[in-house]
């Protein structure tokens, strides 16, 4: 349990070191949201100075950075500019939509990654094992922005899954079936390009893994022993082989906000990531600030959550001090 | 290296590469910025050898524009000349040469990859947009791996608080989504800048974020190194800590360095090419191979005009490449450390 604690006290600790780099970023940026308007002669110089009094820009950053961790606690990550509503609200409307998509992609990245690392490693050396090998080291080391770019050529040209958005034009006159098999057609291409590229690395991984453990004495042993190749890889190598496995998913949960920007923007999915472009090309501050934060967020807790699977999963890390891990 | 044919194949390969890309002023036919507006989105020309008439050098065709794209004027033969003298250009800033790879005579044009609808050719906008991609990912490799030594050596060397403020921070970095960083770190920097002044922002932005997961590794490697029964006899003879390191630590880390390198730069490559892209990075008219990319967006271009695909190819090339060298790095470094 005090290993638990200490987790989440470090969790909190981060949270706050997170805040305040993202906080020493605006500090340096030489920019800002009013630039623009300071170059209209028709605005005046003292609207921009009410203006930034009324968003508490004029104040030191230091009152200013307590003041928005202040109500940050509350929820209130504060307003945006170019929006002119409060981010909150905004960013947990374009959350969920992320959210939909990289659930989706991450799930399925997980029930074919993982027989795929297991068929391959058991199979080593054999065709499965050639096939797939050359196949996840290219689409490992295939940059995410290639991947979604081409996928898209293939989609717009073939034609086999509609292309941008969320919806149909019509979405709101369909029956509720209807609807969620239209979500489900849009979401075909960037949970494709989610699954390509997510999928190689979890078969990587308990790839090595497997291998790692199969050849282990105790394996031979059972073997030995005349136990079934299936009972085997199931009973005995999975357990101890999921180990790296559980430090990947805690990495997977973390990327549920963070890791599909390109790929939203690329297919048009209306997520986090076009939010917080158009937010970064129009200099809105604190969305941006917000959209880093609940993505990091979502980072501490997906290391936290793999942590504490870990330990309810593997008793050699049980025991000892609190930093055994 | 004796056992391990497969690293000096990627390393002749990749330097080829890079050799092709720094000799853009004598391979590329044209200026990448020179705009043709009687020939947007033309396709890409063929070589040939032969006609009705029979054998002949290499030659190509002019593409005329057509009331439904271009067509192929089949009726006067262009040679191409090999080593042709044409205009001058500045090669790397550093002198000028007229001495080009190959050259067609005026009014026809050698389009090995078609143009972009600026008419610009392809071909030349790929290998000049390469020397920006390219130095892009090796320089932020270069501080990358500077800061990572540093902050790494510092803190497994030194070891006590600093090692664990240093590494808290550490911490830090690695807990932010990394591409929302970057696009977040990329927004509070002026977004309207001369082209050089982007690229030594990207640079600097791109390789400052990730040196935290390199100085983890540093960091392990020098902890165990400190330790070493050579390292502590050293120690006892009275040689300093400056001479230590240098002498017995460092070197240690060198094989960390060399693989980290090669995962970092294909990683970086497609950090400023999705930076470009979505118009945060190089912008227009200085060629990269992300904002070349980035009218690719509009789907009709997608569909239309399959050669502008022509960077995506060469991101792929260049990323497998040096994540073989990587991978192969990897073996050879735990083979190593295993005998």
């Amino acid at each position: 349990m005090t290993y638990v604690f200490h987790r989440l006290l470090r969790a909190a600790l981060l949270l706050l070191g997170v805040s305040l780099l993202c906080f020493l970023f605006t500090e340096m940026a030489p920019g800002s949201f009013f630039d623009e308007m300071r170059l209209n002669p028709q605005i005046s110089p003292e609207t921009i100075t009410s203006l930034r009094a009324r968003y508490g820009l004029d104040r030191p950053l230091v009152v200013r950075y307590f003041r928005w961790t202040a109500s940050a606690m509350h929820g209130d990550l504060g307003y945006s500019i170019a929006y002119n509503a409060p981010v909150t609200p905004l960013l947990w409307a374009r959350a969920k939509n992320t959210l939909l998509l990289t659930l989706t992609a991450t799930l399925l990245t997980w029930l074919l990654g993982v027989p795929l690392g297991l068929m391959t490693g058991s199979a080593r050396g054999k065709f499965a094992d050639k096939l797939a090998t050359p196949t996840s080291s290219f689409l490992l080391s295939v940059p995410e922005l290639v991947l979604a770019v081409g996928l898209l050529a293939l989609a717009v040209r073939w034609r086999f899954a509609p292309v941008g958005g969320m919806m149909s034009l019509g979405f709101e006159d369909l029956s509720p079936w209807e609807k969620i098999r239209d979500m489900a057609v849009h979401m075909l291409l960037p949970v494709l390009i989610l699954v390509l590229g997510g999928v190689a690395v979890v078969e990587r991984h308990v790839r090595v893994s497997v291998l790692e453990v199969l050849d282990m004495p105790y394996i031979q042993a059972a073997r030995g022993l005349g136990i079934g190749r299936a009972r085997v890889l199931f009973r005995h190598v999975l357990p101890v082989a999921a180990n790296p496995a559980i430090s990947l998913f805690g990495f997977s949960i973390a990327a549920l906000l963070g890791g599909s920007l390109v790929v939203e923007v690329v297919a048009a999915w209306p997520g986090l990531g076009p939010l917080i472009l158009e937010a970064t090309l129009s200099r809105d501050l604190y969305l941006v600030i917000g959209a880093v934060l609940f993505s990091a967020v979502f980072m501490i807790a997906g290391n936290l959550i793999a942590d504490v699977i870990l330990l309810a999963s593997d008793p050699r890390i049980r025991p000892g001090e609190p930093d055994a891990s | 290296m004796r056992r391990r044919p497969e690293i000096v194949l990627l390393v002749v390969a990749l330097t080829a590469l890079h050799f092709t890309i720094l000799a853009a002023a004598f391979i590329a036919p044209y200026d990448p910025a020179a705009q043709d507006r009687d020939l947007p989105y033309a396709p890409p020309t063929r070589m040939h050898f032969r006609d009705s008439s029979g054998w002949h050098r290499a030659f190509v065709y002019r593409w005329i524009p057509d009331r439904d794209g271009y067509r192929l004027d089949t009726s006067t033969r262009y040679p191409i000349h090999f080593f042709a003298r044409g205009e001058s250009r500045s090669v790397l800033g550093i002198f000028r040469s007229n001495l080009h790879l190959f050259d067609v005579d005026e009014p026809a044009r050698l389009l090995l990859l078609g143009t972009d609808s600026f008419g610009r050719d392809e071909f030349s906008r790929l290998l000049y947009g390469g020397q920006i991609s390219l130095a892009t990912g090796l320089l932020a490799t270069l501080i990358t791996l500077a800061a990572a030594t540093l902050m790494g050596t510092i803190a497994g060397y030194f070891g006590t608080w600093i090692d664990e403020s240093l590494m808290a921070v550490g911490e830090l970095f690695l807990c932010l989504p990394w591409f929302y960083f970057l696009v977040g770190a990329r927004a509070f920097l002026p977004l309207h800048l001369s082209a050089a002044g982007t690229f030594l922002l990207l640079i600097i932005v791109i390789g400052i974020i990730g040196w935290a997961r390199p100085a983890r590794l540093v960091r392990g490697m020098v902890l165990s190194a400190r330790n070493r029964n050579y390292v502590l006899a050293a120690r006892g003879f009275g040689a300093s800590n400056v001479y230590l390191l240098r002498r017995h630590i460092l070197p240690e880390t060198f094989a960390i360095l060399v693989t980290q390198a090669a995962l970092l730069i294909p990683q970086y490559v497609a950090a400023e090419a999705t930076l470009s892209f979505f118009g945060l990075g190089v912008s227009e008219p200085v060629p990269s191979w992300g904002n070349m990319l980035s009218p690719l967006q509009q789907y009709n271009v997608l569909v239309s005009f399959s050669w502008l695909l022509a960077p995506a190819v060469a991101l792929v090339i260049t990323s497998v490449m040096y994540w073989l060298l990587a991978d192969a790095l990897h073996h050879w470094v735990q083979s190593h450390s295993i005998n």
